[in-house]
């Protein structure tokens, strides 16, 4: 393999936009969890709820934070490394691109200064306002991402001509047969991997016995949220198996591992692909079950790599282990819920160590199976930038490999130093807990510019 | 009217927009070593953190806005400025996160107000070279950049780099004007009025430079009736810098930023008078990079509703945190 621009710019390309994936997911999750949080506080007055927003702000702070540099990064990396691409795909993706800044990034950025900073200068309602402000921006910001990233999967609504493309059809473009799908899905896995990130500190509170009444508060709070969102995950996993299934049946089959088009397939537990051979080693399968899945029918048809010639698949290995480890880390999540649920019913919520412990073992998680889903999304894709129509390699800037080369290894240097510094401050947010030394904002105050009545 | 035009100025105006808000804030960051302790130095960045990110997101704008309304021109930039770019891009994420990791850092926190210092001076420096590179003029062949990866590594884009950088600070030193008081607040109109005399011949160079160098700029300034109609522009700027030099003198709050804004106005006018009509300078028009018209209308529609919403929620914004910053961490 030579590692030539194009290669390079991908490799920048997948590594600027895994890091970047793992804070946009965090802060989608924060922040509607202290929309959820100041609601409470503001409902039922009680201090605690005060306490747990100030301790979660701090790490949405710094997340967002990270999330807003490493995003620039991205937004300018489709002009400097993909030229070719951005000037074919410019009049479709740009527009959406700009509407994101537009109805998102300045709304999130204003009123971030807001709810951070602003606590005793506006009222309480115009605070709790400027939350649920940034909370749609995040995911306002989401949406025209997955709605950019689903036409490239599921184009529609464009015409091509020399080389570039043109719009037809706004709407067609943005509600492609893909993006309601990937949308739900990313959102979900938002939630839920906030969620399991939350309950693992509160456990590791509850394990030392720090912060009792916050831990459980929070832990009681996201674990039952846990018990909807990871069944409505598994739910959403699999319709959108089915679009899948219908839009990019290569994608598909790398998935599952299948070479051979047929009937009654298998799912696959493990398996070692062999793209040379076109086979896999060491398959252990469910009888019918990847039909029953993909088809809801046992006897159903699934189509197999085999279908297109070599040079029109993805590579198989990544696209099949990325997706078996999304999947695992999913029903784990769907257990650990359950466990949940089982122990709260039994009123031994906040009595069972080991389960403590098995939070904080899943805390992280969430974030591997998010860069894991992505990985199966975009590798499972190729050889194409846009479905069917654009190939990857087409796609790069003329600069030279050794430019790229040089960005790549800076990339990888700044971005691991930042990745530390991060954890490492998260962890010291972590260990120094909530501040209970600031007095929670009175409910009585006139000063809020929002409504003049306060 | 013509859509090109309208996004023109609409881009035009984004990144006019972005040097002024950005520039100030970068400015802070270049200044920052001169802060005498890290009291002076909290101070300093309390004046922009609650803002700083509102302001950079004009420079998102600004990229997004070429991507979309001229694409072929953000095709052509992007590749021929990709080191100037990504230098910009690595100076802009460790003056980002300082911000979140500063305050919450105990013993590193002299790495972090190194950061900070660090990546404004070079943020700055690689948008002035990106900026010289531009007026340059790069080499393109059927719409494809053909020149090498170094050509805007000139003598001139050196120039424009440390230009900019003394710009910023200028506006960086006037907005401190604004929050300060006492010490730091005193350096601050110091500060000023070097930089005005710095900011000043910098502005006597390029105003010198381009037209000695590119004929196509001498022809549009010094040609009859040209030299008529934008004779105003130089004169309001003496006129502005002379107004300038009197308010730091007499030791005005508010006046010195508005009038280090106008300066900042007027050379971005005087830019656009020299680059007009095109988007890669002498070479490929605005016309000839723009998006068709079903690209450029779709987005102007929430344009013309949204920028001024923005405008006006920025506005909101900035009045919650209006008054000096007192000292002290501000840990939220």
């Amino acid at each position: 393999m030579e590692f030539d621009a194009v290669l390079l710019s991908r490799i920048q390309f997948a590594f600027t936009l895994a890091f970047h994936i793992l804070f946009p997911t965090l802060t989608i999750g924060l922040a509607v969890f202290l929309v959820i949080i100041e609601a409470l506080w503001l409902r039922t007055k009680k201090d605690l709820y005060y306490y747990i927003y100030k301790f979660w702000v701090r790490i949405f702070g710094l997340s967002f934070g990270m999330g807003v540099v490493s995003g620039i990064v991205l937004s300018f990396e489709f002009g400097t490394n993909f030229s070719r691409f951005s000037e074919a795909t410019g009049n479709v993706l740009g527009p959406l691109l700009g509407y994101e800044v537009m109805t998102a990034f300045f709304l999130e950025a204003s009123f971030l200064g807001v709810m951070l900073f602003a606590w005793h200068r506006v009222g309480n309602r115009l605070h709790f306002l400027s939350t649920c402000v940034v909370a749609l921006g995040t995911i306002i910001s989401a949406f025209w991402i997955l709605a950019a990233n689903s036409w490239m999967h599921t184009p529609a609504g464009y015409r091509l001509e020399e080389g570039i493309f043109y719009v037809t059809d706004w709407s067609e473009v943005i509600f492609t047969s893909s993006f309601l799908y990937r949308f739900t899905h990313m959102l979900l896995a938002s939630f839920l991997s906030t969620a399991l990130l939350i309950a693992g500190v509160a456990g590791w509170y509850l394990l030392k016995g720090q912060h009792e009444f916050v831990a459980r508060s929070c832990f009681s709070l996201t674990l039952g949220l846990a018990a909807v969102l990871a069944p409505a995950q598994i739910l959403m996993g699999d319709l959108h198996g089915l679009q899948v299934q219908r839009d990019q049946p290569m994608k598909v089959a790398a998935m599952e591992g299948l070479w051979e088009t047929g009937r009654g397939v298998p799912f696959l537990i493990f398996a070692w692909p062999d793209q040379e051979k076109e086979t896999n080693h060491f398959e252990i399968g469910i009888p019918k079950a990847a039909s029953l899945i993909l088809q809801h029918d046992p006897e159903g048809e699934v189509k197999g790599l085999k279908e297109v010639s070599p040079d029109q698949r993805p590579n198989v290995p990544i696209v099949f282990f990325s997706f078996r480890l999304m999947l695992f880390i999913g029903f784990l999540f769907l257990g650990v819920a359950l466990i949940g649920l089982w122990l709260r019913w039994r009123k031994q919520l906040y009595e069972r160590p080991w389960f403590f412990r098995l939070c904080m073992f899943t805390a992280p998680l969430g974030f591997v199976a998010t860069v894991a889903g992505w990985v199966v999304a975009e590798v499972g894709r190729q050889p194409w930038i846009v479905q069917g129509l654009m190939r990857t390699v087409d796609m790069a800037s003329d600069i030279p490999a050794q430019a790229v080369l040089i960005s790549l290894s800076l990339f990888v240097l700044v971005y691991g130093i930042l990745f530390l510094a991060f954890v490492y401050y998260l962890f010291k947010l972590f260990r120094a807990g909530p501040d209970y030394k600031t007095e929670p904002p009175p409910f009585t105050s006139a000063r809020t510019a929002w409504l003049p009545s306060g | 009217m013509d859509l090109v035009l309208i996004w023109a100025a609409l881009l035009s105006f984004a990144i006019l927009i972005y040097v002024i808000l950005d520039g100030f804030d970068l400015g802070i960051g270049i200044l920052f070593p001169w802060g005498r302790d890290a009291k002076e130095r909290d101070m300093m960045m309390n004046s922009i953190a609650p803002v700083w990110d509102g302001n950079e997101t004009w420079l998102i704008f600004g990229g997004g806005g070429l991507f979309a309304a001229f694409p072929l021109a953000y095709s052509i930039l992007m590749p021929a400025l990709y080191i100037p770019v990504l230098v910009m891009l690595f100076a802009l994420v460790f003056r980002g996160v300082a911000f979140e990791f500063r305050f919450k850092s105990e013993r590193s926190q002299g790495v972090w107000d190194g950061a900070f210092n660090f990546g404004s001076s070079v943020a700055a420096f690689a948008q002035g070279l990106i900026l010289g590179a531009f007026i340059q003029g790069l080499e393109v062949t059927e719409g494809v950049y053909t020149g090498g990866t170094l050509d805007w590594l000139t003598p001139f884009s050196l120039m424009t780099g440390f230009a900019l950088m003394c710009g910023y600070s200028l506006l960086g030193a006037t907005w401190l004007i604004i929050k300060t008081t006492g010490e730091l607040q005193q350096w601050a109109y110091q500060a000023a009025r070097w930089l005005l005399l710095i900011v000043l011949a910098w502005i006597a160079m390029v105003s010198l430079w381009t037209p000695l160098a590119k004929p196509e700029v001498a022809e549009r300034w010094f040609s009859w009736p040209n030299f008529l109609f934008l004779s105003p522009i130089p004169v309001a700027t003496l006129v502005v810098a002379f107004a300038l030099w009197r308010a730091l003198k007499k030791q005005r709050e508010r006046a010195p930023f508005i009038l280090s804004v106008s300066l900042f106005f007027l050379s971005f006018i005087g830019l656009a008078v020299s680059i007009w009509p095109y988007t890669i300078p002498y070479q490929v028009t605005l016309w000839e990079t723009a998006a068709p018209p079903e690209s450029q209308s779709f987005l102007l529609v929430g344009a013309v509703i949204l920028v001024p919403l923005i405008l006006g929620y920025t506005a909101f914004s900035y009045r919650i945190f209006k008054g000096k910053v007192v000292a002290g961490r501000s840990y939220y």
